[in-house]
């Protein structure tokens, strides 16, 4: 790892991992008394960890000038281990919430163990650690593939990844000392979202230097997605997130906006989450991978132009949706909700250029599990999607909300759509980067395969079921015109769709954990093959695991 | 048009500077009007702040994440006013950084739950949820009445919200622990200064029933016991035709 940098590049890391450690000792010794201090602890020995890790590759050759012929894959596959990490701990966390549901005392009477702390957990442990990891990783990939160079150096990368599990790492641990702002999906404090910021300047910076040494005069689909993803994230967060620290010696902020217009920021930023994180990231990753693996060219350019503006225009109207029959005002409403049905038309025309490239490809999906991951997840896309729209309608709405329909809704996309292009990735990049054969066990990846679609649709459909009953008990009156179920009826009605529910997380968790030791024993144990150039395609791990599979 | 695409997809700023372009226009012409009509927030001259102690029952409120569960804001519709109250008006979340009208109903909503039980009822109820609720999925919150009330910081968070509008006066602000003791301890000489500085309506009260220790189970009944109680506009004929929507 170390020993890949050059002199000055292992100076400079020792110099910002020593800013850091000093950061946290200021922070440790100002917040005394305050969560603050403890987070400025982690920090400082987050630093002190990574001054050590450097110093001890500090004394190894420098690498020699051929690397520069080479693309540069070391946190390519630091990144892909984090992300898959991410996932076992953060899947672990959301099936133990799910079974809090069922069964309350599952905490132990310890007030870090309470859903409300768990919860926040489990959500930024997998959009943020897994996903955000798995981003992260597979754009420098796709980034150097179709723009045929090597990233610019050595050490920004790691910057970028590092950095952005240390934001990962403040905010999960805050969560378990009760450190949020409580904004959903954007909970960690100040000091977190400003670190945040200068990781993601970075990202910026390292992503449009690469652009720039590329030695193709057009840049690839995969990287618009990519590039509006880091783009459009940075500026949702830093406007939702704007915050007065109460004092910079204190955990404690207050958001500058207030009611009415917290909320239609907040939920600006929440749906745009999902827009920018969790679909334009990860359509970049489909449109690079799902080709590759299929052995098939995207099947229409303009079909992705046309879903790529579409995608970037309008699904930032669309965030007044979660916000329908509320105190913000009429007219924003309907904007959200009428663009919420437009949006369906470029979310479709991505879904399906995926789908339609799998044309002449068809007898790969039946035969090689990686490859029906990423048809899954397609499939899943298109159908969350029409979902989102169908659900944003007022009068659905008004059913819909505040139910579990929306958790039904929010994991087809995550369990479906972004888990499952992410594995497929994951599974192509493993004996690629490792220069492997193949994966450790192709039988173990087929047992993740079921397991998780398995566990995405018992979850989906509990959740479907729970939601709808959820809502329509809510709104049901008797012949003498009163309600007729309390509110506590309706919760005794969830008892057994929570059960079922946390059943099908438990299936798609062990999933993670089957592919965490695949991952794992592919690292460790497998063959290895000859190192790849620049100049030839990239090794073509995927026949050897079609014949093996044979 | 595609064309024009194959040249723009040539350049990385260009390609850049067009995805802010396009990203902007919605979010700019839904966001900034909400912060210069009149008619998104309601006018309510009754309208009052937290008092220091409710503020630290809403700071526990965030940090335990409630939100999670319990929304705050009750929708326009017929079953939801009948089971909840008055639907929630702009004005009530004025002086909410952050407001928490959530987003899931695991629990019902809150925003009108001041008032409606008995300080007992909720001390009870957030010792062990399942005592007053037996079929209740909600934990167990006993820490809150063992820990006692951090209050040193009480006057930087009145000052910073007063920095971000919120109408503290310096005397609030200034007395922002004596008040926090005050509120849970009515035959105290702290006491006094709650009512002459929030209004004699005010609740003054032993929240957890232990009016010499300030503890967290204190701050966090005091604010449930107050949500929906710091104006009274929800419960007063409407007449603009905003409200009606």
């Amino acid at each position: 790892m170390i020993s890949q940098l050059t002199k000055n590049e292992r100076q400079l890391a020792l110099v910002i991992a020593v800013l850091v450690a000093i950061c946290g000792l200021v922070m440790a010794v100002a917040g005394r008394g305050d969560p603050f201090g403890d987070h400025g602890v982690i920090v400082l020995v987050f630093g002190v960890a990574v001054v050590f890790v450097i110093i001890g590759g500090y004394y190894t050759p420098e690498p020699s000038k051929d690397r520069l012929a080479s693309y540069y894959d070391d946190p390519v596959k630091a990144g892909i281990v984090f992300s898959i990490t991410w996932a076992v701990f953060a899947m672990f966390i959301g099936d133990w919430v799910a079974w809090l549901l069922a069964y309350p005392d599952l905490t132990f009477d310890a007030t870090w163990a309470s859903f409300g702390r768990l919860r926040p957990v489990h959500t930024t442990g997998v959009i943020f650690g897994f996903g955000g990891n798995a981003l992260i990783a597979t754009s420098f990939h796709v980034m150097q593939r179709t723009a045929r160079t090597r990233l610019p150096d050595q050490l920004s990368p790691w910057f970028v990844l590092v950095g952005y599990n240390l934001f990962c790492i403040l905010a999960v641990s805050g969560y378990f000392m009760g450190i949020t702002q409580s904004k959903e999906y954007a909970e960690p404090e100040w000091y977190a979202d400003i670190w945040l910021v200068v990781v993601w300047v970075a990202y910026l910076i390292l992503y449009l230097r690469t652009l720039a040494r590329r030695r193709e005069p057009h840049i690839y689909v995969a990287n618009w997605y990519y590039m509006a993803f880091i783009l459009v994230v940075a500026a949702l967060h830093i406007v939702n997130n704007l915050a007065l620290p109460i004092s910079f010696a204190s955990a404690k902020s207050f958001p500058i906006f207030s009611g009415v217009q917290d909320a239609m920021t907040q939920w600006w930023y929440g749906h745009n989450a999902v827009a920018f994180f969790l679909t334009a990231g990860f359509l970049g990753m489909m449109y690079y991978y799902l080709p590759k693996r299929a052995g098939r060219p995207i099947f229409s350019y303009r079909m992705s132009i046309l879903g790529f503006w579409g995608i970037t225009f309008f699904y930032m109207w669309v965030g007044s949706h979660h916000l329908h029959y509320t105190a913000l005002p009429q007219w924003v409403q309907t904007l959200g909700m009428t663009f919420s049905a437009i949006l369906l038309v470029p979310s479709w025309m991505a879904a399906a250029n995926a789908l339609l490239t799998l044309n002449g490809a068809w007898h790969k999906v039946r035969d090689d599990a990686t490859l029906r991951f990423m048809m899954v997840a397609a499939v899943f896309y298109g159908l969350s999607t029409f979902e989102g729209s169908f659900m944003a309608m007022r009068p659905v709405n008004s059913l819909s909300h505040y139910t579990d329909w929306t958790v039904a809704h929010v994991h087809a996309g995550t369990l479906g759509w972004n888990s499952m292009i992410t594995f497929g990735a994951i599974y192509y990049l493993v004996p690629q980067l490792w220069k492997r054969a193949q994966m450790y066990s192709p039988a173990l990846v087929e047992w993740h395969f079921w397991l998780s679609v398995a566990g995405a649709l018992v979850y989906v459909f509990a959740m479907w079921n729970s939601g709808i009953v959820q809502g329509l008990m809510w709104r049901t009156y008797n012949e003498s015109g009163t309600l007729a179920y309390s509110f506590i009826d309706s919760l005794v009605a969830m008892h057994p769709y929570y059960i079922a529910r946390a059943v099908g997380g438990f299936l798609f968790f062990a999933g993670a954990v089957v592919g965490f030791y695949n991952v794992w024993m592919t690292i460790r144990v497998a063959r290895e093959l000859k190192p790849e150039t620049m100049e030839e395609e990239p090794a073509l791990a995927p026949k050897a695991a079609l014949q093996a599979a044979e | 048009m595609f064309g024009t695409h194959y040249k723009l997809e040539r350049y990385s700023i260009g390609l850049a500077l067009t995805i802010i372009a396009v990203a902007s226009i919605g979010s700019l012409v839904e966001i900034a009007p909400l912060f210069t009509i009149d008619e998104t927030v309601e006018k309510a001259p009754d309208m009052r702040v937290y008092t220091p102690l409710e503020l630290a029952g809403r700071n526990i409120y965030i940090r335990e994440g409630c939100y999670a569960c319990h929304s705050q804001m009750i929708r326009t519709l017929r079953d939801e006013v009948e089971r909840y109250g008055p639907y929630s008006l702009a004005v009530e979340s004025q002086y909410d950084h952050p407001m928490l009208w959530g987003s899931k109903r695991t629990g019902p909503d809150l925003a009108r739950i001041g008032g409606k039980y008995s300080d007992d009822w909720h001390v009870a109820h957030l010792n062990n949820p399942r005592d007053m609720v037996p079929v209740s999925v909600m934990p167990a919150y006993r820490a809150l009445k063992q820990k006692e009330l951090r209050t040193d910081d009480l006057s930087m968070q009145l000052a910073a919200l007063n920095k971000l509008g919120v109408p503290y006066t310096d005397a609030m602000i200034k007395n922002a622990v004596n008040d926090a003791h005050g509120q849970a301890s009515p035959d105290s000489a702290q006491a006094d200064g709650i009512a002459s500085r929030y209004g004699t309506a005010t609740n003054v009260r032993a929240f957890d029933g232990n009016p010499n220790v300030l503890t967290e189970m204190d701050a966090l009944v005091a604010y449930l016991q107050i949500l929906g109680r710091l104006t009274d506009a929800a419960y007063k004929p409407r007449e603009t035709a905003e409200a009606t929507q």
